[in-house]
């Protein structure tokens, strides 16, 4: 094996070879996931002590602080953690397949369908609220397989999707708005559904997310080869083998399967599908088969911190998550795009 | 002279639009062949038709095979393409470029095997790139990057390979370098190599075969050496040109003046 190396290759890593700047990168990625969790379950409104919940964690009790940390703490944290990954997930795959880096679930309708029949159900049909998940989750794929079907015209081009996600998710927020207008007595729970949160999310979330999560991220990581050879180009890919529709086609579906479950229990949550991508590629670069781990333990960092955040900071009134992140997390990631890393 | 591909009545459209009306030709293999005519002729288009990234009607047979049956894998381990300027990432590094070329021997879920290893240095070392494997892509000149790219394509193990305009870009020196690369690669691995060329004189130079092409018909097709004279040039490019001899006994021809107004 050749070892000669070139000042110009590491530079970027203050003197580290590539690798073990990744694994470094990728460790540091896993604990601050580590830390937002933790920090996710031992900081909130009622105030209870390291050692009180470490010995409720090992020994689960039945009084009232053991529930608060296994029934409220704990199914809030969890899926606030797979909506990190899912999103992250969803983002970074969106980005490779439509080759454009301001692809995010939103592109695909994903947002905007389930935004419109998460609003119906609250406004038009309150007593329904508690089918509010699936019908979110319904309304998110119909809108991502109407945009899939106007895309179509002899295979799919990404610009032909970015465009016709334009066009739906705009036509689908004009009825959002609509409603919103025509009954703006009812407006309070739909805004703060439109912007994301994570409370009072339980242990029925944690298993409606689960699977999706546990399944996209493996098969998200199964097509990390193929997304890489997908950033040569079409015809490049082509040549290499690799059926370009078909890859493009699935890697949607996946996208769309993971950021519709995660939208469908905590609301539209912004900015991490589109931000936590981008931070981890300028941090581990873009091979994917690095990425896609990358994204998901930086999501599951970015959502727990930002929600133990929203609920600290003007406890007892928490503030819903998605403001927190994007607050925070937008000038980090123009910090980190200015430092070019 | 064996035939390794057959192109038999090949029409191409691009959105309903007629590109290739129904030509026929053979590319030998184990040679260098060049595939020359004036803009949108259909050059690129013939390209991609034959390496199956585009429709077409009409056969392609690839060692008597169609080539249509062959699977994508099984395609891409036959037959290597380079398209005109790729892109890649920023961050690719040329090492992580040509490990790519093994994509076609992995399997759905398979990685880099200790064989795939020693394919891809060996493609390093034919393009002279084993220093510079941790580089990055854009940190490289123009030459040394189309080197990269042809080093990925070798890493395929093709029996063909197949470049739209290898020497786009390149200044006079880096193009010959390419060329010279394409000849030792033809002449040391017996790979046999088809090439869309602009500069008249490369195929007159490198190439053992011409293909010429004009508003997607077949003019003709042949020796280099015999075919690419001024008569040519004033058909096809409508291009008075002067024929001169070089050093190495081969033609040169420079165009001098247009005969008529270009084309579009």
């Amino acid at each position: 094996m050749q070892n000669n190396s070139h000042s110009e290759d590491s530079a970027a890593y203050f003197g580290l070879d590539r690798r073990v700047w990744r694994v470094i990168v990728l460790t540091c990625f896993g604990l601050l996931a580590g830390l937002g969790f933790f920090l996710s379950l031992t900081k909130g409104s009622s105030i209870i002590s390291l050692n009180q919940i470490i010995n409720i964690l090992l020994h689960p009790q039945d009084n009232a602080q053991s529930q608060i940390i296994w029934n409220i703490r704990m199914p809030r944290t969890i899926v606030g953690a797979l909506v990190g990954v899912n999103l992250s997930l969803a983002g970074a795959i969106l980005q490779a397949v439509m080759r454009n880096p301001l692809a995010d679930p939103h592109i695909i309708g994903i947002s905007s369908g389930a935004g419109l029949s998460g609003v119906a159900i609250m406004i038009l049909f309150p007593s329904l609220e508690y089918l509010i998940t699936p019908v979110a989750f319904v309304g998110a794929m119909l809108a991502a397989v109407c945009i899939y079907c106007l895309a179509w015209k002899n295979g799919i081009k990404p610009v032909r999707i970015i465009l016709a996600g334009v066009a739906v998710s705009a036509f689908l927020s004009a009825g959002i708005s609509g409603l919103m207008i025509f009954y703006s007595d009812r407006v309070h729970g739909a805004l703060m559904w439109m912007v994301g949160g994570l409370s009072a999310r339980s242990w029925t979330h944690v298993g409606i997310i689960l699977p999706y999560a546990c399944i996209g991220f493996l098969l998200a990581l199964a097509g990390a080869r193929y997304l890489n050879v997908l950033q040569l180009g079409d015809e490049m890919a082509r040549g290499l083998g690799v059926n370009v529709e078909v890859t493009r086609i699935v890697m949607t579906g996946i996208a769309a399967l993971l950021a519709a479950s995660a939208v469908s229990v905590v609301g539209l949550l912004g900015f991490v599908g589109l931000v936590v991508p981008h931070a981890a590629r300028l941090l581990l670069g873009s091979d994917y088969r690095f990425l896609m781990p990358g994204a998901a333990l930086l999501g599951i960092a970015t959502i727990t911190l930002s929600d133990t955040f929203a609920r600290v900071i003007f406890a007892p009134i928490e503030l819903p998550v998605g403001i927190i992140m994007a607050f925070l997390g937008a000038p980090f990631f123009l910090f980190l795009l200015r430092r070019e890393i | 002279m064996v035939n390794i591909i057959e192109v038999n009545n090949l029409v191409v459209g691009i959105n309903q639009k007629e590109i290739i009306h129904n030509i026929s030709f053979t590319i030998p293999e184990g040679k260098i062949t060049a595939i020359i005519g004036p803009n949108g002729c259909g050059k690129s288009t013939t390209l991609k038709a034959i390496s199956r990234n585009l429709p077409y009607k009409g056969s392609v047979n690839f060692k008597g095979k169609d080539v249509q049956n062959f699977s994508r894998k099984e395609f891409a381990r036959a037959l290597a393409i380079l398209t005109q300027s790729p892109q890649a990432p920023a961050d690719l590094t040329v090492r992580d470029l040509v490990n790519m070329g093994r994509f076609p021997y992995h399997s759905f879920l398979g990685g880099m095997t200790s064989e795939d290893e020693k394919e891809v240095l060996w493609a390093l070392e034919q393009t002279n790139l084993l220093t510079m494997q941790k580089r990055f892509l854009a940190t490289l000149s123009g030459g040394e990057r189309q080197r990269a790219w042809i080093a990925m394509a070798l890493a395929q193990r093709p029996e063909v390979l197949f470049l739209d305009e290898p020497t786009t870009y390149l200044d006079i020196c880096h193009q010959l370098e390419v060329m010279q690369l394409l000849v030792k690669l033809n002449a040391e691995l017996g790979i046999t190599i088809v090439m869309v060329v602009h500069e008249l004189n490369h195929a007159i130079q490198y190439a053992d075969h011409v293909v010429v092409i004009k508003a997607g018909e077949l003019v003709t097709k042949g020796s280099p050496k015999e075919i690419i004279k001024p008569k040519l040039l004033a058909d096809v490019f409508n291009v008075k040109a002067d024929e001169f001899s070089c050093s190495n006994g081969l033609t040169a021809l420079v165009p001098v003046n247009i005969i008529e107004q270009c084309k579009q």
